[in-house]
């Protein structure tokens, strides 16, 4: 896949700079239970109340590793295409917090469960090709709460333990575009696997993002600094665009960027110094003595392969070739799981071109407009099918089609009873459309007339005319048919 | 019947089960004893009438059948127990009562045992002496004034006094081995991964272990077969085939290939304990084996490497002591000064230079040239043993290159404490395992004793080989009571 350029510059008087960004996303693992504890991971409970002894570190507690989550990293890595270790390592990470049990995050340093792979973005002017550095897993950490007092902070240790995967990248991406597809990208493979739900209102995908800027053209890097912990794809993309300029004008002003951990401020729509490269934390890595390095074996790595469904890359091929889609489509009905489950069990009993078309257009932007996601649709796969038949087999227009899809959206009711009920069903009978045309043709002498002498435009005028005598039910193509005849 | 007290644990099983004596009785021997011994300072918490309440209600429905038939025990304290604080002998976990029983401590529970109390031990066994821990020193019944050594100190000196049959302590570097010791008792360290660490509070996790205590081998075997377990708690916990050890107990050693390596005979070794070293190849060529000289090249460098690997382990192990979530806590303006002051306060002196230590060697541009290279050492020191395993059955060495000192004797002089550990500290690192068994007095009637160490896995191997010497050596510990009354 050849590289594409990005279109995405900043500009200074004659000189453009590009923006190197490297995401490390962090992602929480879907697992009953937490990675070193039995304690239960679900989100929402009461403070501290998913907390075992080994979440809060007491004495004499010893991490036990959670299978599942090892099987969920490997899927992941799976998915990204990567490089899955055979042999990898827990490592202690040392520092001090209150939110912190144990005085250390177990995660993996040197050697992690996932190694190379790669992440393909569809960006509007082609292909793009994301490398993936690694995937570890790690202990998230619990939930300082500072604003609950003015002189206490409380601590929530219900996340405490709970399984982390981090993804990071190369520093491939160059624009907050490209970053955007690039997260969407991400949380659609691992919701295909079922390893991670994405919900960023949650905390369940949030990411350091590493901005550097160079010249264009220029090989080597610039300085990066790391905003730390950004919870949207907006907010990403908004740091970036803050954080890219202030190291341009930094630039500009010949002044020298400081290797640092920034925070992005959302309300201000700053990035603001946290700490420095020197007061960065020594955070003392080394092999966690309480669990044993993790060997997995090459047939267990096989048999998790015949988990893995079909991704969306391979989907997307799929519908290419299947169901000729065209490529945009193809990325539209790939994008989410639940998306590419609605369009095959739509399509199961209907016109592949018209299910392509609803889907996208009426079904989508009713989604928008009201924000749900496609799994509360208000209208069934089942019933769109239903009613894209009704459309192909001509009972009714599309346009009354278009009238009856509202109507659905009431409790996702049957269309066939819809037209049923509302005798909306089209008039296809030539004798009765017939009578129609010559009623509106007799009503318009002079039209008529002026259609004759030349006047070719009026031809809608009279179809126009015949739809609204008929109430939008007359079969549009034999209205056609007629017109022209009697005219 | 002898005195309750001077009874060992085999006899004293053996009483109950024949009913010549009850459960009650032994116990109110033992606490009773216990409360003459207060000078020794060999408890941190008193256990007592509960034990009592256990022992009635155990003679009530006697179970005849479990190993340690309402036998009451006192254990040091850094196996968390149920409900009954353990503190670790430090400041810090002074007021911490767990909610939850350790492996090892179950073990001896669910074979009829009764807890007695909870033993003085060095701060976090960190030490070599018992002076480290925050509840005092601990007096050797040996003679007044004489560290009964560490870290389980409290455990080898009530031990030896007689206030238990039996007792566990853990071992890191020798903190079993040692005191055992000094004290005239048998110790075992057994191999990495046959005791689990669920529940005993964190020193150095890779080279932590359980292990019994006792009067003589037998009490020994019997202990060890009680507190071994395969436990899916600790993730380096081992399943292997276990013993009945006691069962399996054989004086016969004919033809055994006993290791003496040369390394050992250490500068400086005071001519007691090469004397100590010769009787014990004497009375092992009595039992029939063969003592064959070898070579464990990488010994010198043990010493170092311990001191490398187990502060590094400790510092990340205690950071969990932070005063926030339980344990004690000094107040401070925020979160920065209440650690700085809780742990200030709440560490002695020996654990704050450890945990220095150990965040040192793993501090970036550091870590390559300490820990990391201690790893590599680490391997050669197991690869010394496996190679010497290919010839011998098993190793001899003296336990200690001294008898007990005095309490303050070594206080200012860490590395000259350090040195104590030299002949205990390779067998953690190889994480096999390594009893130690008295075999004589130097010349002041301090007790000496010489270590016996095997393959993996092989405890019934040395455990034979200590029967076997035990006999022949016939030591009789020299305890005149000096502190009752």
């Amino acid at each position: 896949m050849s590289k594409i350029n990005s279109e995405y510059f900043i500009k200074r008087a004659n000189k453009l700079y590009e923006v190197v960004i490297g995401l490390e996303v962090h992602a929480q693992v879907i697992s009953e239970s937490k990675l070193f504890s039995t304690s239960s991971t679900k989100f929402g409970a009461e403070p501290n109340t998913q907390v075992s002894l080994v979440d809060a570190a007491f004495p004499g507690m010893l991490p036990v590793i959670n299978e599942f989550c090892i099987k969920q990293a490997i899927k992941t890595g799976i998915g990204l295409k990567a490089q899955i270790n055979k042999f990898s390592v827990f490592d202690r990470k040392n520092y001090f917090y209150a939110d912190l049990p144990q005085g250390y995050q177990i995660s993996q340093f040197k050697d992690p469960i996932v190694g190379e792979g790669k992440v393909i973005l569809d960006m509007p002017n082609g292909q793009k090709e994301i490398g993936i550095e690694r995937l570890h897993l790690e202990q998230d950490a619990g939930k300082s709460i500072h604003d609950l007092d003015p002189r206490n902070t409380f601590v929530d240790l219900n996340r405490s333990g709970v399984a982390l995967m981090e993804i990071v990248s190369k520093p491939d991406l160059r624009s907050p575009d490209e970053v955007n597809v690039y997260i969407k990208k991400l949380r659609s493979i691992m919701r295909y696997l079922g390893t991670c739900d994405g919900n960023m209102q949650e905390g369940s995908l949030r990411a350091d993002v590493n901005v550097s800027v160079r010249l264009k053209g220029t090989q080597e890097y610039g300085t990066r600094c790391e905003i730390k912990n950004v919870n949207s794809i907006k907010f990403m993309q908004m740091a970036i665009e803050f954080e890219a300029n202030r190291q341009v004008n930094l630039i500009e002003e010949g002044k020298n960027i400081d290797q640092e951990t920034r925070l992005f401020d959302t309300k201000k729509n700053e990035t603001r110094s946290m700490r420095s490269k020197e007061d960065a934390h020594d955070y003392r890595y080394f092999p966690d003595p309480d669990l044993l390095p993790l060997e997995v074996s090459d047939e267990y790595i096989s048999k998790i392969k015949t988990e893995i469904p079909e991704l969306p890359d391979e989907k997307k091929k799929r519908f290419i070739d299947k169901f000729k889609l065209t490529p945009y489509e193809a990325t539209i009905m790939v994008s989410d799981i639940e998306t590419s489950k609605f369009f095959e069990e739509t399509i199961k009993s209907s016109d592949i071109k018209l299910a392509t078309n609803w889907i996208i257009g009426e079904l989508f932007s009713v989604l928008n407009e009201k924000n749900l996601d496609i799994t509360q649709s208000p209208v069934s796969a089942k019933n769109l099918s239903k009613l894209i038949n009704l459309i192909k087999d001509g009972t009714i227009s599309g346009k009354i089609g278009k009238t009856i899809f509202e109507l659905m959206m009431d409790g996702d009711k049957d269309p066939q009873k819809i037209v049923e009920e509302k005798s909306l069903k089209q008039e296809s009978d030539p004798k009765a459309l017939e009578k129609i045309v010559q009623q509106v043709i007799d009503k318009n002498k002079d039209k008529a007339k002026e259609y004759k002498a030349g006047k070719e435009k009026l031809f809608g005028f009279f179809v126009g005319q015949v739809m609204k005598e008929s109430r939008g039910k007359a079969n549009p193509q034999l209205v056609n048919q007629i017109l022209k005849k009697k005219l | 019947m002898t005195e309750i007290t001077k009874q060992t644990l085999s006899d004293l099983v053996e009483n109950i089960k024949k009913k010549k004596v009850s459960s009650t009785e032994v116990t109110k021997a033992f606490i009773e004893r216990s409360k003459k011994s207060k000078k020794l300072n060999t408890y941190i918490t008193e256990n007592f009438n509960a034990a009592l309440d256990k022992a009635k209600k155990f003679d009530e429905k006697p179970n005849l059948d479990l190993k340690l038939p309402g036998i009451p025990i006192a254990v040091k304290d850094l196996f968390c127990t149920k409900n009954v604080r353990t503190t670790a002998g430090s400041k810090i976990l002074n007021n911490f009562i767990p909610t939850y029983e350790s492996t090892v401590t179950k073990n001896i529970w669910n074979e009829g045992g009764i807890l007695l109390g909870k033993l003085n031990c060095d701060e976090f066994a960190m030490g070599s002496s018992n002076e480290t821990s925050f509840f005092g020193n601990v007096q050797n019944p040996i003679s007044q004034n004489l560290v009964p050594g560490g870290s389980s100190g409290g455990s080898a000196s009530a031990l030896a006094a007689q206030l238990t049959p039996v007792t566990i302590g853990t071992d890191t570097g020798g903190s079993i081995r040692q005191p055992a010791s000094f004290t005239g008792t048998v110790g075992l360290k057994p191999t990495y991964g046959s005791c689990s660490r669920y529940g005993i509070v964190a020193f150095a996790s890779s080279l932590d272990q359980a292990g019994p205590m006792s009067q003589n081998v037998k009490d020994c075997a019997l202990l060890y077969e009680v507190i071994s377990s395969y436990d899916k708690k600790d993730s380096t916990s081992i399943d292997f085939k276990r013993n009945n050890y006691s069962q399996k107990l054989t004086k016969d050693i004919k033809g055994k290939k006993i290791g003496v390596p040369k390394e050992y005979r250490v500068d400086n070794m005071p001519k007691e304990i090469d004397e100590l070293w010769q009787k014990g190849i004497k009375c092992i060529k009595n039992c029939g084996a063969e003592i064959i000289e070898i070579s464990l090249p990488h010994t010198s460098y043990a010493l170092p490497t311990y001191y490398i690997v187990a502060p590094a382990e400790a510092s990340s192990n205690l950071a969990r002591y932070d005063g926030v979530k339980y344990g004690f806590r000094a107040e401070g303006k925020n979160l920065i000064e209440m650690y700085e002051k809780t742990r200030s306060e709440g560490f002695g002196e020996e654990v704050q230079r450890r945990i220095m230590i150990g965040t040192y060697v793993l501090s970036s541009g550091y870590y390559d040239a300490y820990y990391l290279k201690a790893q590599k050492v680490r391997k050669l020191i197991k690869n010394d043993f496996d190679e010497a395993y290919k010839k011998v059955d098993a190793i001899l060495t003296p336990s200690t290159p001294s008898s007990a000192f005095k309490i303050g004797e070594k206080n200012n002089d860490p590395v000259s404490m350090y040195l104590n550990d030299i002949f205990t500290v390779p067998v953690n690192l190889a994480g096999l395992p390594g009893i130690s068994i008295p075999a004589g007095h130097d010349s002041q009637g301090y007790p000496l004793g010489l270590q016996i160490i095997g393959k993996s896995f092989d405890e019934q191997n040395i455990i034979n080989i200590a029967y076997s010497m035990e006999e022949k050596i016939e030591f009789k510990n020299n305890i005149k009571d000096w502190w009752i009354g």
